[in-house]
């Protein structure tokens, strides 16, 4: 077979042939993975939301974001509160936002009803690998934590006072020679807290049984 | 009777060798050295011998056996690049991070680029560079002076550039106060604020060393004089702009800036030939220090900013030629 | 040409990393552990393999004054499908890590290389057999400095831990550690490939 001859008929009719065969496959590839695509971003964020909870089967019963105004900086906190199997609130978990040392650094942090920290899983940050970025497990557990193990901030809670690094005087051991990442992150978790109190106070004028049906 | 031998000139030869320039680049860091056992002991001891004694089995090792040249030890600059990658390390940087060093420095840095002469970045820097970036905790905890007998427990503490650098984030100049003062900086010898890297915590005995190559004419002045003149006035600059920014008086005194601009940017290899060249490459050396210094990741910005000029250097070298002799400018 | 020397030729002689220093950006960008390298290097062959054949097919179809739209529309339209697939059955870390460069697949010049240079002119079997080997030629580079960066770097292969953390040399698995490793791996490859220019 000869190719095509160039004239103009026949390279736009190659052209809108192959575009139009090309815009079909993907409406239909597109018709076929929309489902799971948005299925598995939901699925995601519930396990986020399941392993800063530590309960299982979890189910979020509403969802609010909180608008703050701080040093002129408008700050925007999600709060996912949450309830067990039988309906039984078990606290929130908050997206929080602050400033790393490398960036912005966005955390998830579950509280549960007295206040004390369940879990926290890091969704964004562009700390230094190897110093800042160890937030990820550092405050997390207590052997990392080497002298004393003070690092944990698991069971804490900002109830009792605004957690904050050794060196200021606070309760939590900062990562080695990452104490701006620490500050920051322990920022993000005591401004969390305070989202969670608003939120509780402002969204609990009758209307908490109702929510529960949404989940 | 020797053999008559003719060859092409020139004939007479100055005493000008690589052996003697890089020895006395050995002699003008013994202050510096000796200054440093003074005030960390054992421990700047254990890594300035680590790091020579790697780097010259490596270059012996690495030309012998892979580039099959003939060793080139007795030139020195293996002791010179070994000596000032150590004066690089915080003095209780376990033994086998400063091998990595080492080999990083020597084979990477120089070696792989035809050896001494071929290198287009300082070969400690490379090293050191790269032992920050990879090792990033243990490169930046430094021990306090005065701990004569310990290596790897000695007490950590904070150098004066990350105190500037946490004043700077966080927006607090009163953070600054704990910043020793220029005396103490010169010395080297204020015990709580003196941490820093083996050869860094005096400028005294690093001026000491650049007067001893400026009276022998290894280096000339222009490289370190620009650089320092450089983050003098933009450092100066910005405390008048905003205080919290540093003193800039502390802030050439401080941190490798000091062995940065005599012992490293003046490396001939790396450096620009024309002494208005050097002037460019020193004044950029300076800005990027100021720069990355402020508002870089890292609270040290010497060596970077050392190795960004040596990518430089080659078209700095094309576009500041000298006059050749009885040329006559083109005219246009 | 026998199509067995069409696939080897691809993986070897014309390796489009070592050789070629084709795609040098995924390459580069996402070799930070040998799982990232390796699905970046499949994915890259999945799409080769296709777009080979499908414009090995149509190549007597398309006037010569248009083919390079036609080719990019062709491509693009099987790297779209290919990223839809991928977000939507693929596990989560890899999508985070890959992230732009799946899209990004539609410039790597490997891709219009070869139909280029291979596919517009030969059989649409030949042209599969070539995107199969370039495209392994492509997966197993990018594997292979996805495994030298993951065990320097992070201590493991493919996750699997045989490092402590102390000895973890992170600049491996930072962007200048991809140059650095790249740079010595292509002068091995040249030095056990021989002088055979």
């Amino acid at each position: 077979m000869e190719k095509l001859k160039p004239t103009l008929k026949n390279m736009t009719l190659v052209l809108v042939g192959v575009a139009v065969v090309v815009g079909f496959i993907l409406a239909y590839v597109n018709h076929v993975t929309e489902g799971p695509i948005a299925e598995k971003a939901k699925a995601t964020l519930a396990q986020g939301i399941k392993d800063v909870m530590k309960v299982d089967g979890i189910q979020v019963t509403k969802e609010d974001t909180v608008k703050t105004n701080v040093d002129g900086k408008d700050l925007t906190y999600i709060v996912h509160e949450t309830s067990d199997k039988s309906g039984k609130p078990v606290g929130a978990a908050v997206e929080s936002t602050t400033t790393g040392f490398g960036g912005d650094l966005k955390v998830l942090v579950g509280f549960d009803h007295d206040g004390k920290i369940t879990g926290y899983t890091i969704l964004e940050s562009s700390e230094t690998p190897g110093l800042g970025a160890k937030a990820e497990k550092w405050f997390q557990s207590t052997a990392d934590g080497g002298k004393g193990g003070k690092s944990c901030v698991i069971g804490l809670s900002p109830k009792d006072g605004e957690l904050k690094v050794s060196k200021d005087g606070g309760q939590v051991d900062a990562i080695t020679a990452s104490t701006i990442t620490s500050r920051a992150f322990l920022k993000a978790i005591n401004e969390a807290y305070a989202a969670y109190c608003k939120q509780n106070t402002d969204g609990t004028s009758g209307a908490s049984k109702q929510e529960n049906k949404k989940g | 009777m020797g053999k008559l031998v003719v060859s092409l000139s020139p004939h007479a030869h100055g005493t000008d060798t690589v052996e003697r320039n890089m020895f006395g680049v050995v002699i003008a860091l013994i202050p510096a050295l000796l200054v440093s056992f003074l005030y960390f002991g054992l421990g700047s001891v254990v890594v300035c011998l680590t790091s020579v004694a790697a780097c010259m089995f490596f270059e012996w090792a690495i030309s012998k056996y892979m580039l099959s040249q003939e060793p080139s030890l007795t030139d020195g600059s293996a002791i010179v690049t070994g000596l000032l990658l150590g004066m690089n390390l915080p003095s209780n940087l376990p033994l086998w991070i400063i091998i990595i060093g080492a080999l990083v420095a020597i084979g990477v840095g120089k070696m792989s680029f035809g050896g001494l002469g071929h290198n287009p970045f300082n070969p400690a820097l490379v090293g050191r560079c790269f032992l920050l970036v990879s090792f990033p905790a243990q490169m930046t905890s430094w021990p306090l002076i005065g701990q004569l007998g310990k290596y790897s427990d000695a007490v950590t503490g904070a150098t004066p550039l990350s105190i500037m650098k946490t004043a700077i984030k966080t927006n607090d100049p009163s953070v600054l106060n704990s910043v020793p003062d220029a005396l103490h900086l010169l010395l080297g010898n204020n015990p709580t604020g003196g941490a820093g890297t083996i050869g860094e915590v005096c400028a005294l005995a690093l001026i000491l060393g650049l007067c001893f190559m400026l009276w022998r004419k290894i280096i000339t002045w222009h490289i370190p004089v620009a650089i320092i003149a450089t983050v003098f006035v933009f450092s100066g600059l910005l405390h008048l702009a905003n205080p919290v920014y540093a003193n800039p008086l502390t802030v050439i005194l401080s941190g490798g800036l000091m062995l940065g601009a005599i012992f490293m940017a003046t490396d001939y290899v790396t450096s620009p030939m024309t002494h208005k060249g050097q002037i460019i490459y020193g004044v950029c050396i300076g800005f990027l220090t100021v720069v990355i210094r402020n508002w870089g990741s890292y609270p040290e910005g010497m060596s970077f900013a050392i190795l960004i000029m040596n990518g430089f250097t080659p078209l700095i070298n094309y576009y500041v030629k000298p006059k050749r002799f009885g040329e006559v400018p083109a005219k246009k | 040409m026998s199509n067995y020397k069409i696939f080897i030729n691809g993986l070897i002689k014309e390796n489009p990393t070592f050789v070629l220093f084709l795609g040098m950006c995924p390459t580069l960008a996402t070799t930070t552990s040998a799982i990232n390298g390796l699905s970046m290097g499949l994915a890259t062959m999945a799409v080769l393999i296709c777009t080979n054949f499908v414009i090995s097919c149509i190549r007597k179809l398309v006037p010569d004054m248009v083919h390079i739209p036609v080719y990019i529309v062709v491509i693009a339209g099987f790297v779209t499908v290919l990223q839809m697939f991928m977000s939507a059955y693929a596990p989560d870390s890899i999508n985070k890590a890959l992230g732009i460069y799946i899209p990004l697949i539609v410039v790597n010049c490997i891709i219009l290389g070869r139909a280029e240079s291979f596919a517009c002119k030969n059989t649409p079997v030949a042209s599969a057999f070539d995107g199969l080997g370039i495209g392994l030629g492509f997966a197993l580079a990018l594997t292979l400095l996805g495994c030298v960066r993951e065990f320097l770097g992070a201590g493991s292969i493919f996750g699997i831990h045989i490092l402590p953390e102390v000895t973890n040399v992170l600049l491996f698995v930072l962007p200048p550690g991809a140059f650095l490793t790249l740079g010595y791996l292509v002068a091995i490859f040249n030095k056990v490939r021989g002088n055979d220019k």
